[in-house]
């Protein structure tokens, strides 16, 4: 009950931030204001909210989990690099996307490549990829509220409510605030846990009687200690992970975002302190991931655990149906929750419950990033501001919000979590691989519409590709891949457990790779913008 | 031959991430439990501060920002 008032408290909470504490008269445009908050936001916001918009429910829940079947490997693939990646990123890519979007008035990454290689239908294009990759997002992060809801009243707020309370917060101070709400409510979020790691430390540490005694037990024990070590995982498929931060930039909530700075000296202390974050929260997610290796007195924990076993020994004679349900079994998003409530006291688990509550509704900006592309990449550009004033693109981006929040909503209903789980798997490939598409037109006279069209369809058949592939094959037992095309003593393409191996490495690495060599290969052969608008983005 | 260097540095820290070296023990541990495949991480991330800041000091495109926002050193 207890920890029920705290989140009830929490959302209170956020919906008077993201509604009442920082609304204001627009300075510029209403549509700006809306949008990109007037291009005004500060630098702590802006670090604190941007960082928010970035670490999704995954950054605890996620990574907690992911260590807990698969060791400290995880804070290597997904903490570190993008500790390096992303803060590079937003310093080349970021600055020049802020620069142009504040000299043209733009708002979306599309409106940019639309003016920059004079194009209309590749435009929308590129905009209905970007959307259907992110949909995903929006309704797992429904999903995420509604699960953990249930599970921090202990049941006493169902599934289904959870998620209704959930998706009408996020709706309400999205629709009402834009982007200055969810900034603010982003940093608030973010605040809390970040505040969040350093705790769940010391109390879990006491609680587990010291952390050297931990390690100590799990690196003497035969079925645990390869978590403390990297052994199970290959150097090509670590080397993969470092093109999944490329996605970053390419997320429209992340580049959209780059659009709000007041001024470019904002992302100073954003790229210096990013990996500082990264370290904050990580480091004590993904350790006290692996660390609940050694709570099987949780009975939850220990049926994860002999699952865990069975699919490792007895895998390899089950049949793809059987293994699927026990991979399931395995799932550990909920193990940070599991810890608190066997070693935190009731109070400062409904707080905490609070933190991981402002990690699981990170999808207010992909919310808004998918209204505010609706809005400018299609209403705006087939007429709708011209015909009905430049006021209609405020109602109908909050029209949209509405839509498109119950749209998740009921999906949310329906649908099983780990259909959205493999999509995001594919989305984070897709939007790494769209990377090179900003690269070209920010950074690249010659680049041309041609070749962003060669990358786009390039992208959506690979995703595709991917997801037809793994659901005509599925998923082998852990241990070596099924390959399926060898070619002179290759593994060309190859089923492991976790996903799809091209020549060893993870499918974001080819993706990538052909998507960078087709914008720029067919850019070199078609004919190029005009001399006037290659001036005008190459004169900054 | 500023870009040379700042490009070869950048090279250099993506090449210390894949530390193979590291790849199947826990020794050292650092304050008696944190595994080297972690704390090894946890500095290349306190690292990567460290090099952002010098590149912030040494490549800041201040162009772009004189261009745009030629106010920009009043304001701040």
């Amino acid at each position: 009950m207890i920890p029920t008032l705290f989140v009830a408290v929490y959302l209170a909470a956020v919906l008077y931030i993201g509604i009442f504490a920082f609304r204001r008269k627009p300075a510029g445009g209403a549509a700006e204001d809306y949008f990109l908050a007037g291009r005004s936001l500060g630098p702590y916001v802006f670090l604190l909210s941007l960082f928010g918009t970035h670490m999704t429910a995954f950054a605890i829940l996620g990574s907690s989990g992911f260590s807990f079947n698969n060791g400290i490997v995880t804070f290597g693939l997904m903490a570190s690099s993008s500790a390096l990646i992303v803060p590079l990123l937003l310093l080349f890519i970021g600055t020049r996307l802020w620069a142009v979007g504040k000299k043209f008035g733009h708002f979306t990454p599309v409106q940019i490549f639309r003016d920059r290689w004079e194009c209309g239908h590749i435009g929308t294009l590129i905009f209905l990829l970007q959307a259907a990759l992110l949909v995903p997002y929006i309704i797992i992060g429904v999903i995420g509220g509604g699960t953990t809801l249930n599970v921090i009243s202990g049941g006493l707020v169902p599934y289904w409510l959870g998620g209704l309370v959930v998706a009408c917060v996020v709706m309400s101070y999205v629709f009402f605030g834009g982007m200055r709400g969810t900034a603010w409510v982003n940093t608030f979020q973010t605040t809390l846990f970040l505040g969040f790691g350093t705790i769940a430390v010391i109390v879990i540490g006491a609680g587990m009687g010291g952390f050297t005694e931990t390690v100590n037990a799990l690196a003497s024990n035969v079925r645990t200690a390869p978590l403390l070590t990297r052994e199970r995982v290959s150097p090509l498929f670590f080397l993969s992970y470092t093109f999944n931060p490329l996605s970053a930039i390419a997320f429209p909530h992340i580049s959209i975002f780059c659009l709000t700075a007041k001024h470019m000296a904002q992302f100073k202390k954003t790229v210096i302190l990013y990996p500082l974050c990264i370290l904050l929260i990580w480091l004590p997610c993904v350790f006290l991931g692996v660390a609940a290796n050694r709570s099987s007195d949780i009975p939850a924990i220990k049926a994860k655990q002999e699952a865990r076993g069975l699919l490792a020994s007895k895998g390899a004679t089950m049949s793809p149906e059987e293994r699927d349900d026990l991979r399931s079994k395995t799932n550990a998003d909920d193990v940070m929750l599991l810890l608190l409530d066997r070693y935190a006291p009731t109070w400062l688990a409904g707080l905490l419950g609070a933190g991981i509550m402002a990690a699981v509704m990170a999808s207010d900006s992909q919310i808004l990033a998918l209204s505010t592309m609706f809005t400018e990449d299609f209403f705006a550009y087939y007429g709708g501001t011209k015909r009905y004033g430049e006021q209609s693109a405020v109602v109908v981006g909050r029209a949209f919000i509405v839509f498109i929040t119950a749209v998740a909503y009921a999906i949310a209903l329906v649908v099983k979590a780990n259909i959205f789980d493999l999509a995001i798997q594919f989305a984070f490939a897709g939007y790494s691989a769209l990377s090179p598409l900003l690269v070209a037109a920010l950074f690249w006279r010659g680049s041309t519409k041609w070749g962003a069209l060669a990358s786009t369809i390039w992208v959506t058949s690979a995703v595709l590709g991917v997801a037809f592939f793994q659901g005509a094959f599925p998923a082998p037992a852990p241990g070596p891949p099924t390959v399926v095309m060898q070619w002179n003593g290759w593994d060309v393409l190859a089923r492991t457990p976790g996903g799809t191996a091209v020549f060893g490495f993870s499918p974001v690495v080819p993706m990538t790779i052909i998507s960078a060599l087709l914008v720029w290969g067919v850019s070199l052969v078609t004919p190029k913008p005009s001399r006037e608008t290659i001036d005008k983005y190459f004169s900054l | 031959m500023k870009t040379l260097g700042l490009s070869a540095l950048i090279l250099a820290f993506y090449v210390l991430h894949q530390d193979f070296w590291n790849w199947r023990t826990t020794q050292p541990l650092a304050f008696g439990f944190l595994p080297v495949g972690l704390w090894y991480h946890a500095l290349y991330t306190l690292g990567c501060s460290a090099l952002l800041w010098l590149l912030i000091q040494i490549a800041w495109p201040s162009h772009l920002e004189n261009s745009v926002d030629p106010e920009e050193e009043n304001d701040r």
